[in-house]
């Protein structure tokens, strides 16, 4: 197993953290994993990805130039990382936020709208959960009791009721991705 | 060996720097390096050592200087022009016998340049960027366990050698983050036995010691004698790593970030059709010469992967002669290498093609780069308003 990952939204939309996330899980579940944050000036409002790889194997390079999958959580990120996917890879998409559909035949896309099913869980702001939720149930890299794991880890001052939520919306994104 | 962690490159190789009994860091903040003194403020004090936030990157390597003196395990850490600042100091160490760590967390230039991981002070770490004839040690790591482990092996050859050891990573290494282990036991520097070149203030009987970096009339004895132990470095200290170099057409040769798009081009070679091997120096210098040249008898062509303008592949040319035809495919000033490229070059080294291969007369001539300001410098420096 190698999964070449992209993250992509708004600043402030949590992509950067599901990333660190979903490369802590990956540890968890005892396998190799690298997170490399988009790089350079960056502001809240603006654009935001990052590069996850979590391999049973070598993390060749942690720029994932050709990913296997990539989670699009806002509608700019579409056309910027659409081109960049495999051949054959997923497009996990966040349908709350983005009206337009990707182009490409040889990909395949799951739409989850991620914002309308965190805002049911209790908070609009983890709809990046709900995203990394999907993509568990699709690829199966991490397990989901792995993530639980990485959160305490990796939202070391989070409140113990935050945490609950977070995993609400981690299993309602699972449940919703088909 | 212990269970592996997600870690940051920076905060892997603070935390094993640490480990590997450094108790004196100076330095001074810089983009994309801070977290390197950043962990050190946050557990140098509660490992017994000293953190100072120096006024400056000249203080810093001064402060540095003071502290290698005492035998103290010491290390300054910054990124590219903080590390031109430095220069001085550094010439002053190799010139006094030293041993300390230095760390260039690379980043785009000349000049302020960018905040991207690039590699374009090749030059400056191997050739000695201050003045005058001397050397250091150069270690470059590709990823975050080798930044958690190389400051013993960089510290420990410093000490040997009694000169400055450099850690020569980049932005994209610092700011990445990696599962890793340490491979030692923590440190304790206190039970390593002193020096005797060392200036102390507890001396109990032995005589006095002194460290100077002007040694009055002796200049060449010093220069000489400090180039037998180049020689002895060169000799036994050469670290290399090799992927799949026993059947390889293209032989790539890379080191830190770069020989990490080679790994995934080596690793798709097979879909492609082309036998693509790694050579990744470990040592910069001394560069592992000896092994490079029997390999470029075995390839049919070379091809430099580096972030710069064509630094390592001089290097690389001056190790293997005329054995091989060197081709170089560069990504300077921030870009990021990527093993589809690298494999379009490599293929195009072996069937006389000039695509992803990079070369300055034939980029002189079609380089063109989308950008809405308009970068014709005029290349006699066009002087507007004179009357001559």
């Amino acid at each position: 197993m190698y999964q070449g990952i992209r993250i992509a939204g708004f600043g402030g939309q949590g992509v950067v953290s599901a990333g660190i996330l979903l490369a802590q899980a990956g540890v968890e579940n005892k396998k190799n994993a690298s997170w490399l944050p988009s790089y350079g000036p960056e502001m809240r409002g603006g654009t935001a990805n990052c590069s996850v790889v979590v391999t049973d194997g070598e993390v060749y390079t942690p720029i994932v130039s050709a990913p296997d999958t990539v989670i699009i959580m806002n509608e700019p990120s579409l056309p910027k990382f659409e081109p960049l996917l495999k051949k054959g890879g997923l497009l996990i998409l966040n349908s709350s936020l983005i009206n337009s559909r990707p182009t490409r035949k040889d990909i395949t896309t799951v739409c989850v709208p991620c914002n309308e099913i965190a805002r049911k869980v209790g908070m609009d702001r983890i709809a990046n959960l709900v995203a990394l939720g999907a993509f568990i149930k699709l690829t199966g890299a991490v397990t989901l009791e792995s993530v639980e794991h990485a959160m305490k880890k990796v939202y070391k001052r989070a409140k113990p009721e935050m945490l609950e939520l977070n995993k609400k919306a981690l299993q309602a994104g699972f449940d919703a991705a088909k | 060996m212990t269970e592996k962690t997600l870690r940051k490159g920076n905060e892997a190789l603070a935390e094993g720097a640490i480990r590997a009994g450094i108790r004196f860091f100076a330095g001074y903040p810089i983009t994309p390096q801070n977290e390197v003194p950043e962990y050190m403020a946050a557990h140098m004090a509660e490992n017994g050592g000293a953190f100072v936030q120096a006024e400056s990157e000249v203080a810093a390597i001064n402060m540095v200087y003071g502290a290698a003196a005492t035998g103290t395990r010491s290390m300054t850490s910054s990124s590219s022009p903080g590390i031109s600042l430095k220069q001085e100091g550094i010439t002053y160490l190799a010139s006094a016998d030293l041993p300390c760590l230095i760390v260039n967390v690379m980043r785009g230039g000349p000049g302020l340049g960018s905040i991207s991981g690039a590699q374009g002070d090749y030059f400056q770490a191997t050739r000695g960027g201050g003045n005058g004839d001397y050397h250091i040690i150069v270690l470059a790591p590709n990823s975050v366990e080798e930044l958690g482990n190389f400051p013993k092996l960089g510290i420990e050859l410093a000490e040997k050698y009694r000169m400055p050891c450099m850690i020569l990573a980049d932005g994209i290494l610092g700011q990445m983050m990696e599962s890793m282990a340490f491979n030692f036991d923590p440190i304790d520097p206190n039970k390593l036995g002193k020096f005797d070149w060392a200036v102390d203030i507890n001396k109990q009987g032995r005589g006095k010691s002194k460290v100077f970096s002007y040694k009055g009339d002796n200049l060449i004895a010093d220069v000489v004698e400090r180039a037998k132990r180049y020689g002895l470095i060169e000799k036994d200290e050469a670290r290399y790593e090799e992927r799949n170099t026993d059947d390889c057409d293209v032989l790539l040769v890379a080191y830190g970030l770069s020989s990490r798009a080679c790994l995934e081009a080596v690793s798709t070679t097979k879909e492609k059709g082309l036998k693509v091997g790694l050579f990744r120096p470990i040592t910069l210098w001394p560069f592992p010469s000896k092994r490079l040249a029997e390999l470029s008898k075995k390839a049919k062509a070379i091809l430099v992967v580096e972030q710069s303008l064509g630094q390592l592949v001089q290097d690389v040319k001056l190790a293997v002669g005329s054995n091989v035809p060197v081709g170089l495919n560069a990504y300077p000033a921030g870009g990021q290498p990527d093993g589809n490229q690298i494999l379009t070059a490599a293929k195009s080294l072996l069937t006389g093609q000039t695509e992803g291969l990079f070369d300055l007369q034939w980029h002189a001539a079609n380089f063109t780069y989308k950008c809405e300001r308009n970068l014709s410098l005029g290349v006699q420096g066009d002087r507007k308003g004179g009357n001559q």
